[in-house]
C-alpha cells in the first residue's frame, strides 16, 4: 500500500483499543453487585485510555498518511476487509471519546440506580461503536459501527431518560436512520462504480464524474447533516439531549454529533470535491443560519438542559462553516472546535446533571443565587461558560477565532455574519448564568444544595485543564492535524479546474 | 526577560492563589497576597521605565501561540515609550487603589474574591499594554471586559449589580465584534499580527482597496474603523457609552480602577498604538475626532443634572475620554496619552474620594442628601477639591496642561478642529460646573441626611486617606512633565519622550493665538465654577427655577437622552420576542416540527385508510382484481 504507514507499534493497538470496552461489557454480564459493576466499568474505560496512550508518542505528526494500520481479509468474495487506521483528523477524536466515556461512567455513579448493569453495558458498547467509526477504513466496517452505536444510544435515552424519553428516543432513531439509509445507498453505488471495493482510501482517490458526485454528495450529506445536526434537521437534538440521562447527553454532544462533521472531512470533501464546491453556497448559508438561529433560540429556553442543547446547534454551525471554508485555518479551526465543543458542552451537561441530582428540576426559574450557596460549582460553571462564549485564554476562543479567520478569508460576509454569533453567545450564556447563579437564592433550593463532592471535582478536572491547555497552548493539539489538513486541502484543489467552471455553470442555471 | 514576564505574572499569581485558597484559608488576609504582588509590578515597571528612558526598547517573543497554515501569532511583549508610560500609570494607580480597598472592603464577605478579581484586572490590563501583537492585545482587551463583568457584578445578589455587569460585558462585545474582525483583516492585509511588522509595511498597502458588499473601500480605513469599534465599546464612547454609568453598581474602588487605570483607557491606548495605521486614513481620523467631540459634550451635559455622586463622576469620565479621542483624531497622540495620564490621577482621586464619602454615609450616594461634610472629612474634602480644580483646568494643576494642549490642537486643526474646539470649550464649562455643583452639594452648606447618619459621620481611616493624599500629589504635579513650550523651554518632557513612537507634531499658530486659547479655557473653567457657586451656595432656589423653566431639556438630560430605553425597545425586546415567537415558536415549533411529526402522522393515517381496503370480503377483492386487470389491459393497448 502506497498511502499508508503500516503499524509502527508491534501489536494491533487499534483493534485492542476498539474492542477493549466490548470485552468489558461481556465481563459485566457475569456480575451482580451494582457497586462492583461501577468500579469495573471505570477500570475498563480507564483501561481503554491506557491501551490508547502509546499512540500519542508513536504518532507521526509529519505525515498525512494513515497510521497504526491493520488490514485483514474478511469477506473476500465481496471485497470486504477488516481495515483500520488513523490520521491527524481522527486521532484527537479517539482520545475525546475515551475521555468522555470515563467521565460518563463517573457522572452516572449515583445518578443511575435502576438497571445498573444494563446501563454500563450500553455505555461500553457505545464506546466500542464510536471508536470503531473513527478508525474504520473500510465502508462495510464503517457502516456497521455507524449503525451499531445507534442502538445503545437509543436504549440510553429510551430506558434511562426523562419524562418524554420514548418520544425523544424514537425521534432520534428515525431521524438518524433516514439519513443513514440514504448513505447506505450511496455506499452501494460507490461499491458498484469502483469495481467492487469498499476501501475508503481507494475510493477517496477515484475521480468521479460530476453527475455522480452530486447525487452521492447529497446521499452522504443526508446522513451527516442529521448527525451534526445542521439546520433544518436539528430538531431531534434538543429532545434527545434533554431527555437523555447525563451520560447520554455527554456522549451525544461530545462525540456522537461530531461524527457528522467527521464524515464531511473523511468522505464528502475528499471523494466529492467538485460537488462540495458546487454546493458550497447552500452549505455556507445553512451553517450561518445554524449559528444565528441556534443562538437566537437559546434566548427563549426555559429549560437549562435544552438551552445548552440548542447552543450546540449554534456551535456546530461554526464547525461546519469552518470545514467548508476549505482553507487551512477554517478546517483546522473546525476540527479543533469539534474537540472544544465536546469538552465544553460535555462539561456543561455534566454540570447540569450534577445540579439536577440535587434539585430534581431543570427549569431555570427554579434556580437563582447558587453562587452564594455553591461557590465552587458556580466558579467551575463560570469557566465553562467563558469557554463557551469564546473568551481568549480558553479553548473556545482558538477554535472560533480560526473559523472566523477562515470564513473572512473565504468570503468577507461569512466572517462578519459568523462573528455576530459571538455577541449572541455572550448574551444567552451570561443571561443564563445570571438567572442560575446570581441574585437572591431561591428559598426552596436552600436545603437541597451542597457543593461539589470529590468524585464530581475529579470528573470535571480533566475538562478544566483542557479548557486552559488548548487556550494557551493550542499547538499541542493543532500540530496533530497540520499535515492531514494540508493534504486534504491540496487534494481538494488539484486538477478540478475544468469541472469547476462547469459546476459554476450549472449553479448559475439553477439560480 | 524574567523582569518583563513578572510584571503581568505577579498579579496573575495573586489571582490564582486568592481564588483557589481565599475562601477557606486566606479569607480576610487576601490583601497580603494581592498588595505585594501589585507593588512588585509597580517597582518592576519603574525599573523598566528607566530602561526605556535610557533608550532600551524591547520586543521579545515568549512562545508561539497559534499556528495554522500561514497564520502564526506569538505571545510576546513590546516595551517601548508608550508601553512604559502606560505601565507606570496602570501599576501606580492600581497600587494605591489596592491599598485603599483594604479599608473600603473591610468586613465584606467576598473580601478574598474582591482582591482576586482586582489582581486579575491588573494582569489583563498589563497584558493589554505590553502585547507585541494584535491578538494578544485582543486577549487583554477581552480579559479586562471579563474582569469588569466580575467586579461590576461583585455584589451579585443585587439584581441591579448582576444586570450592570452583564450589560458591561455584552455592550463591550458589540465593540469587540468589530475589533476582532479588524484584527483578522490586519493579518489578511499585512500577513502578520506583530506590531513591528505591520507598522513597517503600512506603506505597501497605502491606497489598496477591498470589496465589501459590492463597494470598493480603502483597506486601511476599513481596518481602522473596525479597530475603532472596539475602542468605542471599551472607552464608552457614543453610542456604546451606556454600560459605564451603570458600572457604578460595583464597589467604589472598582469604579476608580475602571475609570482611571484600566479598561476605559484601553481604547485610547489602542488607537495611539495603531497610530501608524490611523495616520494613513484621514477618514478614520475624522470619525475618531467627531465621535470624541460629540461624546465630550454629550456626556458632560448629562452630568449637569445627575444626583448620584458616582454617576456624575462616571459621566465626567465619558466626557474626558471624549477629549482624548478628539485629540487622537486630530493626530495629537501624545497629547491624548498625556491627558490619559493626568486624568488617571485626578479621576482615581475623585472616585476614591467619593468612596470615602459613601463609606462615611453608609452607602448613601445621592448628593441631594449630603452637605456640609467639609468639617467632618477634611482630608477627603481637600483632596476632592484639588481633583475638581484639576479637572476644571485651573492653571498649575495636572488637568490644566493636558486639557489646554488638547484645546490648542483642536483649535489649530482646520475647520473641523475649530468646530470641535467649540464643543470642547462648552464641555469644559459644563465640566467645571458639574464638578463644583458636586463639591458644593456634598461638602458645603448644611447636612441634609438623617440624624442617624449625621451621628456617624467620620473621616475615613488612614489606609484610605493616605492613597488620597498620594493621588492628590499626582493631580497637582502630574502635568508638570508636559508644560507647553510657550511657558517653558523644554517643558514638554512627556511629548519628547513619546515622540519616537507616536510622533509629536505641534499645532500651527502664533503665540498670541495660543495665549488666547489658554486664557479662554481658564476663564471658561472659572466661569463654570462661579456659576455653580451662585446656584448652589448663594441662590439655592435657582436650580429649581432653572429646572422648571427648561423642563423638557432638564428631563432629556436627567433621563440621559433616553438612550437606554431606546436600546431596550429597539434591540433587546425585539430580539427576545423574535427568539420566542418567531424562531422557537414558528420555525422550530410549527414549521420544522410540523413536518417532522407530520410525516409519521401522515403515514399513520394513510395506513389507517389503506387498512379499510382489506375488508376480508372476497367479492370486494374480486372487483378490485377485475378493475386492476382492466387498467393493465387498457394501458397496454394505449401504449401500442
Amino acid at each position: 500500500m502506497e498511502n499508508v504507514i503500516l503499524n509502527q507499534l508491534s501489536y494491533s493497538i487499534l483493534t485492542v483499543m476498539v474492542f477493549f470496552p466490548l470485552l468489558g461489557a461481556i465481563l459485566l454480564l457475569f456480575m451482580k453487585n451494582a457497586n462492583s459493576i461501577r468500579w469495573t466499568s471505570l477500570l475498563i474505560t480507564v483501561g481503554a485510555l491506557a491501551v490508547a496512550l502509546p499512540m500519542l508518542s508513536a504518532f507521526d505528526k509529519t505525515t498525512y498518511l494513515m497510521q497504526f494500520v491493520e488490514r485483514r481479509e474478511w469477506i473476500p468474495s465481496w471485497g470486504i476487509n477488516y481495515f483500520v487506521g488513523i490520521d491527524g483528523i481522527s486521532v484527537l477524536f479517539i482520545f475525546l471519546t475515551i475521555l468522555l466515556s470515563i467521565l460518563s461512567v463517573l457522572v452516572s455513579w449515583k445518578a443511575i440506580e435502576t438497571k445498573v448493569k444494563e446501563f454500563y453495558i450500553a455505555i461500553l458498547i457505545m464506546e466500542t461503536g464510536l471508536l470503531g467509526v473513527f478508525v474504520s477504513l473500510d465502508f462495510f466496517l464503517f457502516y456497521l459501527f455507524w449503525e451499531a452505536m445507534l442502538i445503545p444510544m437509543f436504549l440510553l435515552i429510551g430506558v434511562w431518560g426523562g419524562q418524554q424519553r420514548v418520544y425523544a428516543a424514537i425521534k432520534f432513531f428515525l431521524y438518524t436512520l433516514v439519513g443513514s439509509v440514504l448513505m447506505l445507498v450511496g455506499i452501494v453505488v460507490l461499491y458498484l462504480y469502483s469495481g467492487r471495493t469498499l476501501d475508503i482510501l481507494v475510493l477517496s482517490n477515484i475521480k468521479y464524474p460530476l453527475y455522480l458526485q452530486y447525487w452521492l454528495f447529497l446521499a452522504f450529506f443526508a446522513a451527516f447533516a442529521v448527525k451534526v445536526p445542521m439546520f433544518p434537521v436539528h430538531t431531534w437534538l434538543p429532545d434527545a439531549h434533554t431527555e437523555a440521562p447525563t451520560a447520554g447527553s455527554v456522549i451525544l454532544a461530545g462525540v456522537l454529533i461530531k461524527m457528522g462533521a467527521y464524515g464531511f472531512l473523511r468522505f464528502s470533501i475528499p471523494m466529492f470535491p467538485d460537488a462540495t464546491r458546487f454546493f458550497i453556497i447552500p452549505l455556507f448559508i445553512l451553517s450561518i443560519i445554524a449559528i444565528i438561529y441556534g443562538a437566537m433560540v437559546c434566548f427563549a429556553q426555559k429549560d437549562l438542559k435544552r438551552l445548552i442543547a440548542y447552543s450546540s446547534v449554534s456551535h456546530m454551525g461554526f464547525v461546519t462553516l469552518g470545514i467548508f471554508t476549505l482553507n487551512t485555518q477554517g478546517v483546522e479551526g473546525g476540527i479543533l472546535q469539534m474537540l472544544n465543543h465536546g469538552i465544553i458542552t460535555g462539561a456543561l451537561f455534566l454540570m447540569v446533571g450534577i445540579i439536577y441530582e440535587r434539585t430534581h428540576t431543570r427549569m431555570i426559574v427554579d434556580y437563582g443565587g447558587f453562587a452564594s450557596l455553591t461557590p465552587w460549582y458556580a466558579g467551575i460553571f463560570m469557566v465553562f461558560t467563558l469557554a463557551s462564549i469564546g473568551l481568549p485564554g480558553t479553548n473556545g476562543f482558538i477554535g472560533e477565532f480560526l473559523i472566523i479567520f477562515g470564513a473572512l478569508k473565504a468570503k468577507k460576509i461569512l466572517g462578519i455574519l459568523a462573528a455576530t454569533g459571538i455577541i449572541l453567545g455572550a448574551g444567552y450564556m451570561l443571561w443564563l448564568y445570571q438567572r442560575v447563579f446570581f441574585e437572591r437564592p431561591n428559598p426552596a433550593a436552600h436545603h437541597l444544595i451542597m457543593d461539589l463532592n470529590f468524585r464530581e471535582v475529579i470528573t470535571l478536572m480533566p475538562l478544566i485543564i483542557l479548557v486552559f491547555w488548548i487556550g494557551f497552548f493550542p499547538e499541542t493539539f493543532l500540530s496533530f492535524m497540520h499535515a492531514s489538513v494540508e493534504h486534504l486541502i491540496k487534494h481538494m484543489n488539484t486538477g478540478t479546474m475544468v469541472e469547476d467552471s462547469m459546476a459554476q455553470h450549472i449553479w448559475e442555471i439553477l439560480r | 526577560m524574567l523582569k518583563y514576564t513578572l510584571i503581568p505574572l505577579l498579579p496573575l499569581i495573586a489571582f490564582v492563589i486568592n481564588i483557589l485558597f481565599g475562601r477557606n484559608y486566606i479569607k480576610d488576609k487576601a490583601h497580603w497576597i494581592a498588595v505585594p504582588a501589585v507593588l512588585g509590578s509597580f517597582v518592576l515597571s519603574v525599573s523598566v521605565f528607566m530602561d526605556v528612558y535610557a533608550g532600551n526598547v524591547i520586543n521579545l517573543n515568549l512562545y508561539t501561540w497559534i499556528v495554522s497554515g500561514n497564520f502564526n501569532v506569538p505571545i510576546g511583549f513590546l516595551i517601548d515609550q508608550l508601553t512604559a508610560t502606560m505601565l507606570i500609570v496602570v501599576t501606580s494607580i492600581s497600587s494605591l487603589i489596592f491599598i485603599y480597598s483594604i479599608g473600603y472592603m473591610h468586613g465584606d464577605k467576598g473580601y478574598h474574591r474582591f482582591f482576586a478579581y482586582l489582581s486579575l484586572f491588573v494582569f489583563s490590563m498589563l497584558i493589554l499594554v505590553m502585547a507585541n501583537n494584535f491578538l494578544l492585545l485582543y486577549f487583554g482587551w477581552e480579559a479586562v471586559g471579563l474582569c469588569s463583568y466580575f467586579l461590576i457584578g461583585f455584589w451579585f445578589e443585587k439584581k441591579s449589580a448582576a444586570d450592570a455587569g452583564k450589560k458591561a460585558f455584552i455592550v463591550n462585545r458589540f465593540g469587540d465584534f468589530g475589533f476582532g474582525l479588524g484584527v483578522i483583516l490586519v493579518f489578511l492585509t499585512f500577513g502578520s499580527l506583530e506590531y513591528v511588522e505591520v507598522f513597517a509595511n503600512t506603506g505597501s498597502v497605502l491606497g489598496q482597496t477591498m470589496n465589501i458588499l459590492g463597494y470598493e473601500v480603502d483597506t486601511i480605513t476599513v481596518i481602522c474603523l473596525l479597530l475603532f469599534c472596539g475602542a468605542v465599546g471599551k472607552s464608552a464612547q457614543v453610542p456604546l457609552h451606556v454600560w459605564l454609568p451603570d458600572a457604578m453598581e460595583g464597589p467604589t474602588p472598582v469604579s476608580a480602577l475602571i475609570h482611571a487605570a484600566t479598561m476605559v483607557t484601553a481604547g485610547v491606548f489602542m488607537v495611539a498604538r495603531c497610530s501608524p495605521l490611523f495616520n494613513l486614513s484621514p477618514d478614520a481620523m475624522t470619525v475618531v475626532a467627531v465621535v470624541g467631540g460629540i461624546t465630550a459634550i454629550f456626556a458632560a451635559s448629562i452630568g449637569l443634572v445627575q444626583n448620584d455622586i458616582k454617576r456624575i463622576i462616571a459621566y465626567s469620565t465619558v466626557s474626558q475620554l471624549g477629549y482624548m479621542f478628539l485629540a487622537l483624531g486630530m493626530g495629537a497622540y501624545t497629547t491624548a496619552i498625556f491627558h490619559l495620564y493626568t486624568h488617571a490621577y485626578f479621576k482615581a482621586l475623585l472616585f476614591l474620594g467619593s468612596g470615602s464619602v459613601i463609606h462615611a454615609l453608609h452607602n448613601e450616594m445621592n448628593i441631594q442628601k449630603m452637605g456640609g461634610l467639609k468639617k467632618y472629612m477634611p482630608v477627603t474634602y481637600w483632596t476632592f477639591l484639588i481633583a475638581s480644580l484639576s479637572i476644571s483646568g485651573i492653571p498649575g494643576l495636572a488637568g490644566f496642561f493636558s486639557k489646554d494642549e488638547i484645546l490648542w490642537r483642536a483649535y489649530t486643526g482646520g475647520d473641523l478642529g475649530k468646530f470641535l474646539w467649540v464643543l470642547a470649550i462648552v464641555s469644559a464649562f459644563m465640566t467645571a460646573f458639574y464638578s463644583f455643583r458636586l463639591i458644593y452639594l456634598t461638602f458645603h452648606g448644611k447636612f441634609r441626611g438623617t440624624h442617624e447618619q449625621e451621628h456617624h459621620l467620620h473621616e475615613s481611616p488612614p489606609v484610605m486617606t493616605i492613597p488620597l493624599i498620594f493621588l492628590a500629589l499626582g493631580a497637582v504635579g502630574a502635568g508638570w512633565v508636559g508644560i507647553p513650550p510657550l511657558l517653558m523651554d523644554h517643558g514638554d518632557k512627556i511629548g519628547e519622550f513619546l515622540a519616537p513612537v507616536l510622533g509629536h507634531p505641534k499645532g500651527e499658530g502664533t503665540h498670541s493665538e495660543e495665549l488666547f486659547v489658554m486664557g479662554l479655557s481658564v476663564l471658561i473653567g472659572l466661569a463654570g465654577i462661579f456659576t455653580a457657586f451662585i446656584m448652589y451656595l448663594k441662590k439655592t432656589d435657582l436650580p429649581y427655577k432653572v429646572g422648571s423653566a427648561f423642563q423638557p431639556v432638564y428631563k432629556l438630560l436627567y433621563n440621559k437622552y433616553w438612550v437606554d430605553e431606546l436600546y431596550y425597545k429597539t434591540i433587546v425586546k425585539p430580539a427576545l420576542i423574535a427568539s420566542d415567537k418567531i424562531f422557537l415558536g414558528f420555525f422550530d415549533g410549527r414549521l420544522i416540527e410540523g413536518v417532522v411529526n407530520g410525516i409519521p402522522n401522515l403515514i399513520g393515517s394513510l395506513g389507517q385508510r389503506l387498512r379499510k381496503i382489506q375488508t376480508g370480503v372476497l367479492s370486494h377483492y374480486g372487483i378490485i382484481m377485475a378493475l386492476g386487470a382492466l387498467v393493465i389491459i387498457g394501458v397496454m393497448i394505449f401504449i401500442k
